[in-house]
């Protein structure tokens, strides 16, 4: 290559291999969407009356029916039992997959595989997937919404699990290596003074998250608030339903202000 | 100096009292919730029994109403593309907006007001709010999901750019580049990588919402799931499930691949 042609050469910002593939990104997405578009079954006559219903159903709503607001606590308390126990039972799953995820920790090509597996599996079925599953196995009620919230907490927490310990320093461990210690040891003693800041502030993002998933497994029959949801719904009582979206909006920013606080003080 | 002199030996780790309490106390709040919630052993293993029936009656997956299925799964499919595109669309000047070091208090809390108020009920939730509103159908499912995506896209997106290097934004408003301008070539290459994943997220995220939000008449395959499991027809449900997870897993190496593309 000559000077003049090396002078002549432009200066591009990506490679050709990286515009294709830009390009390919962009033309799939406008592809996907005039597709969706073109053959999505919408009947815009509904959109019509849309401010109208909306405006019906705010006039049903109003004035709350304050006498359901004992049964909706009730119900509430019963959430708030299946989020947290839920997140406790779906920690102690997490823990064992994550260690055996962590290639670190196991370095076995085969187990991590599997653990990977488990995750994967917990994470691509909805919690309301996991709840059918479980209300047909134990029956509708808090046992299977609590079981649904720790099947499918299990992909999202102990994939963080196992990064965190994977970015654990390595120059701790091999001292408890060189000293001679046991299994059970390097874990306690070496991994986890290093994950337990991730592990508290994983439980409390899954448990943030648990809370508001929890409020609607009670559609399918797996217990807590969103049975008082549903029992309203089917009976027309929107001026039920919306003490009850009261409700859960009041929990959800305490929550969430709750979580906010500890983070900034402990974590 | 010898050992000896160092003083009484310590332990190495010392026992922490404060937290032994607190494992303590979840245990005791583990027994008592178990018990207001009414969970036994008994019942546990009842269960277990229930479970072998159910499971046999699975097997083999039905999929002779395989055109049903499909149709439910590409409804989905445009619920979720759609809801994502409009959300994305939606999110990038509510993010803005909310971006703390680039718009003034008065303009930012209105904004982040806007966004929890979007992301503090569960979309199957807002669906049933819309399927009132618009009527039953995909409709429902797309704005209902809509609104999640604008809830979860947005918050990141003006966290994002809370995040980005003022310096190139000085540069360029120092060569006398107006407000569009700063935007575009001072703050847009520094979060587009991060919006990218963010969306693609999104897209996910949607597209497992999309599987449910027919339960409350949203659209999708999530009304022909539960139709067919109220009806005991647990081996089309099955064929279901395999393919909602199968679609899942592919939409995700998807996603995955045009993170690589952008990063």
């Amino acid at each position: 290559m000559t000077v003049a042609e090396r002078l002549e050469r432009k200066w591009r910002r990506f490679t050709l291999g990286q515009r294709l593939a830009r390009y390919a990104f962009y033309v799939t997405t406008v592809v996907a969407v005039i597709v969706s578009l073109r053959y999505v079954n919408v009947i815009p006559e509904f959109l019509y009356d849309a401010p109208s219903q909306v405006g019906d159903l705010f006039g049903r709503m109003w004035p709350m029916d304050w006498k359901y607001l004992g049964p909706t606590i009730t119900a509430l308390i019963e959430t708030l039992h299946i989020a947290t126990l839920g997140t406790i039972l779906a920690l102690l799953m997490a823990v064992p997959v994550g260690l055996m995820a962590a290639r670190n920790v196991t370095p076995n090509y085969g187990l991590n595989l599997i653990a990977k597996f488990i995750l994967v599996t917990s994470r691509s079925v909805n919690s309301l997937v996991w709840a059918l599953l479980f209300v047909a196995v134990f029956g509708p009620g808090p046992l299977a919404g609590t079981l649904a919230i720790a099947f499918r907490s299990i992909g999202f927490t102990g994939k963080l699990l196992a990064e965190a310990l994977e970015e654990a320093n390595a120059g701790s461990i091999e001292a408890l290596v060189a000293a001679g210690a046991p299994r059970a040891s390097i874990i306690s003693k070496g991994y986890w003074p290093q994950v337990e800041p991730a592990f508290w502030s994983i439980s409390l993002f899954r448990w943030d998250i648990n809370i508001r998933e929890s409020a609607v497994l009670g559609l399918v029959g797996a217990g807590g608030i969103g049975v008082a949801l549903d029992t309203a719904l089917n009976l027309l009582y929107w001026d039920q339903v919306a003490v009850v979206l009261l409700a859960i909006f009041a929990v959800v920013i305490l929550t969430e202000i709750f979580v906010t606080i500890i983070r900034n003080r402990v974590l | 100096m010898t050992i000896a002199d160092k003083g009484p030996r310590t332990r190495p780790f010392e026992a922490n009292w404060l937290a032994r309490i607190g494992w303590l106390l979840l245990a005791l709040y583990v027994v008592y919730a178990g018990a207001q919630l009414g969970f036994s052993w008994q019942r546990f293993s009842d269960g277990l029994g229930q479970g072998g029936k159910f499971i046999a009656r699975m097997f083999p997956p039905n999929f002779t109403r395989w055109e049903l299925l499909m149709s439910g799964i590409v409804e989905s499919l445009q619920i979720a593309v759609l809801s994502t595109v409009v959300g994305i669309v939606i999110s990038l000047p509510v993010g803005l907006l909310a971006a703390r070091n680039l718009m003034p208090a008065w303009v930012t809390w209105p904004a982040r007001g806007f966004i929890a108020l979007c992301r503090s009920f569960h979309p199957i939730i807002v669906a049933i709010l819309f399927v009132k509103a618009v009527g039953f159908g995909a409709l429902a499912g797309i704005l209902a999901l809509i609104i999640a995506s604008i809830g979860f896209i947005s918050k990141l997106f003006a966290e994002a750019i809370e995040e980005i290097s003022l310096k190139q934004v000085e540069a360029v408003r120092a060569t006398g580049a107006g407000f569009t301008h700063i935007l575009i070539m001072g703050v847009q290459p520094q979060v587009l990588p991060r919006f990218i994943g963010f969306a693609a997220y999104q897209l996910d995220s949607n597209l497992r919402n999309s599987t449910m939000v027919g339960i409350v008449g949203g659209g999708g395959i999530g009304a022909t799931l539960f139709t067919a499991y109220q009806r005991f027809d647990y081996d089309f449900v099955l064929a279901m499930l395999i393919v909602i997870v199968a679609m899942i897993m592919v939409a995700e190496i998807v996603t995955g691949w045009a993170r690589k593309v952008f990063q």
